[in-house]
């Protein structure tokens, strides 16, 4: 078997998530290489080379790949991985993008999404927002796969030492072009790695008041996540949504401030090692799967909660 | 121009899914069906686009059992045009349903194919994408803005890091994320009007597409799931659980 890890990454670092995926392609078993696209990314291509378990690396350089296009993507990596007998990438939203184009291309299925690996054809994916758990085999000779990175421990970054090898395909399908883009800045962690996430909802009442809880997570070193809520009442910014239509997250801790728990949010943090809720609602569901409830009003006990952590940090 | 909305009927998000005891789904017998949400936008946004004059139809296709022209008839309703019912009654993947899609889009010629970003059952997040790699389309996924402007559409997609905008030529595919638009409410007096508008069914067989599961499921569980834990009394219990207990701060 061979494997061929679509590597995620800015054009100037590697995702941690890709870790994750060669995690995920190590549980599979076989011979491992990722393909890097992107423009001007040699040195993603020099850390996926550190990278454990990683046999060769392949960089896709051009300004075609730069934007990470779908459309150019699935044909590169439609090419590229046609000899494999797996094609992994993570489940964020450039893997989920092109992804379906590449098994379209190749008429096979894909399957979406997977937190566990049972054998070489066979997977464990949730279903309905995570309310089921199914396990699917898939029949067809190449299976093209997308990740949640959640669900594997990363590999280690450093330790490997992969060969670099360019390939010049270069795919450019003209049929979309870079516009513009608002990249929400932020010298937190991100919320997909973040070790701690601290989520606000609708009970926060309005942007401002997240300067609450950015600075508990100053303390914490913890990165900043919302409800959906939150984020179509504008407080926050879209990619700050945790749930089934949003960023899926599993830290050592979840804090959860002014969130009711529907099933779509507890979608994308009932993985949480440790879950905390403060609600001033002693019925609200996020209780039934929080380890520790504080029934408070929030505008008290976030403050408290920040003075607390001072003493004991 | 012409605009094709795939529309999926699927359980009611408001429905606390229960999986079947013997493990070989979910139990759908006796539970409120709805159209998927990210569908109900998809409609909204090409509705909207016909009040605006750049849409001039609006055809609305599903593929399912024939229970979901209850959906096709609520699009309908909310302002599309016709409805096209692809009949099946197993499971469709979505690379079938792209390849279904794919033969209406032949057959219709659309300028705009808006589709939701995924389904709320499978979860899959394929079609739209699958159905643009086989038509060549362009795609602008998680679409939280549409613009068309001549030829070209300019769409601006929900990404990890925060907002991307791509400009495509038409004809494209758009899927919809949930900040796209709210969708309306039909009123009785259009649900009564989409009760006449045409509606034609149709099978796989008649698209020329053969139905071929590639995927399958060995079995659905219920999720390990968490317990309620402990109440505590005020911040400093908290954080001292947090910090000698649980030892994760
Ligand atoms: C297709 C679809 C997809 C969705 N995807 C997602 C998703 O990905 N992520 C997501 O989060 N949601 C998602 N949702 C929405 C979800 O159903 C809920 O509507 C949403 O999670 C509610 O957000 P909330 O808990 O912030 O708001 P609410 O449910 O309004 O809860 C606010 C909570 O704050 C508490 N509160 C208010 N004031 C205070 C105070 N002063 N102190 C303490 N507590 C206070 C209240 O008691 C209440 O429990 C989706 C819905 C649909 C239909
Ligand atoms: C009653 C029923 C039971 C099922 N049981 C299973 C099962 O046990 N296991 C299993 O693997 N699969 C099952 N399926 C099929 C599974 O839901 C398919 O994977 C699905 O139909 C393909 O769409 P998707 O969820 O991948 O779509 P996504 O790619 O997540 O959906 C994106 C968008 O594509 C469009 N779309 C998708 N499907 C349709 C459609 N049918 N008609 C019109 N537009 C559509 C919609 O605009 C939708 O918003 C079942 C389907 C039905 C109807």
């Amino acid at each position: 078997m061979s494997i061929l890890v679509i590597a995620e990454h800015d054009n100037s670092s590697l995702k941690q998530a890709t870790l994750s995926v060669v995690a995920a392609a190590k549980a599979i078993g076989g011979d491992i290489d990722v393909l890097v696209a992107g423009e001007n990314c040699a040195a993603v291509a020099e850390a996926a080379a550190k990278a454990e378990g990683v046999a060769k690396v392949l960089v896709a350089d051009n300004a075609a790949y730069g934007h990470f296009l779908g459309e150019n993507l699935g044909e590169l990596v439609a090419e590229v991985g046609k000899g494999y007998s797996h094609i992994l990438s993570s489940a964020g939203t450039t893997g989920k993008d092109f992804m379906p184009r590449v098994a379209a291309l190749l008429d096979v299925a894909q399957v979406s999404d997977i937190i566990r690996v049972e054998s070489e054809d066979t997977f464990v994916r949730p279903i309905y927002a995570g309310n089921a758990i199914a396990t699917v085999k898939a029949s067809d000779s190449i299976k093209v796969v997308t990740v949640r990175p959640t669900g594997f421990d990363p590999v280690a970054a450093e330790g490997g030492s992969a060969s670099v090898e360019q390939i010049d395909v270069v795919k450019d399908a003209g049929l979309s072009s870079f516009v513009g883009e608002q990249k929400a800045e932020s010298d937190r962690p991100d919320l997909a790695s973040a070790g701690i996430v601290i989520s606000g909802g609708r009970g926060m009442q309005n942007g401002d008041n997240f300067k609450m809880l950015e600075q508990v997570a100053d303390l914490l070193g913890a990165g900043i996540g919302a409800s959906r809520a939150a984020v179509d009442a504008g407080f926050v910014p879209n990619d700050m949504q945790v749930g089934q239509t949003g960023k899926i997250v599993a830290p050592q801790l979840y804090i959860a401030v002014g969130i009711s728990g529907a099933i779509q949010h507890l979608a994308g943090m009932s993985d949480s090692k440790v879950i905390v809720a403060i609600n001033k609602d002693e019925e609200a569901p996020i209780f039934q799967v929080a380890d520790y409830g504080l029934v408070a009003d929030l505008f008290e006990a976030v403050p408290q909660l920040e003075e607390e952590l001072k003493k004991a940090l | 121009m012409k605009v094709l909305v795939a529309v999926k009927r699927v359980i009611d998000y408001n429905v606390k899914v229960r999986v079947k005891p013997d493990n070989t789904g979910v139990d759908l017998a006796n539970v409120k069906m709805a159209m998927n949400p990210f569908c109900e936008i998809a409609v909204e946004e090409a509705v909207r686009l016909k009040e605006k004059g750049i849409a001039s139809e609006i055809v609305v296709v599903s593929i399912g059992p024939k229970a979901c022209q209850e959906q096709i008839r609520t699009a309908l309703a909310l302002g599309a045009d016709r409805g096209i019912h692809i009949e099946a009654d197993g499971d469709v993947q979505s690379l079938d349903a792209a390849k279904l899609l794919k033969a209406v889009v032949e057959k219709e010629e659309p300028k705009l194919v808006i589709l939701g970003k995924q389904s709320i059952d499978s979860d899959n997040n394929q079609t739209g994408q699958m159905l643009a790699a086989l038509t060549g389309m362009g795609q602008g996924t998680f679409a939280s803005e549409v613009v068309v402007d001549g030829e070209k559409v300019n769409v601006t997609r929900e990404v990890d890091g925060g907002l991307m905008t791509l400009s495509l030529n038409l004809p494209a595919v758009v899927t919809t994320d949930l900040r796209l638009n709210e969708p309306r409410y039909a009123s009785l007096p259009n649900i009564m009007k989409a009760k006449k508008k045409p509606l034609d069914t149709m099978s796989a067989a008649d698209l020329g597409v053969e139905i071929a599961s590639r995927l399958t499921t060995l079995k659905v569980e219920a999720p390990a799931g968490r317990s309620a834990g402990v109440k505590v009394a005020d911040v400093a219990e908290l954080v001292d659980k947090l910090k000698n207990e649980a030892k994760v701060i």
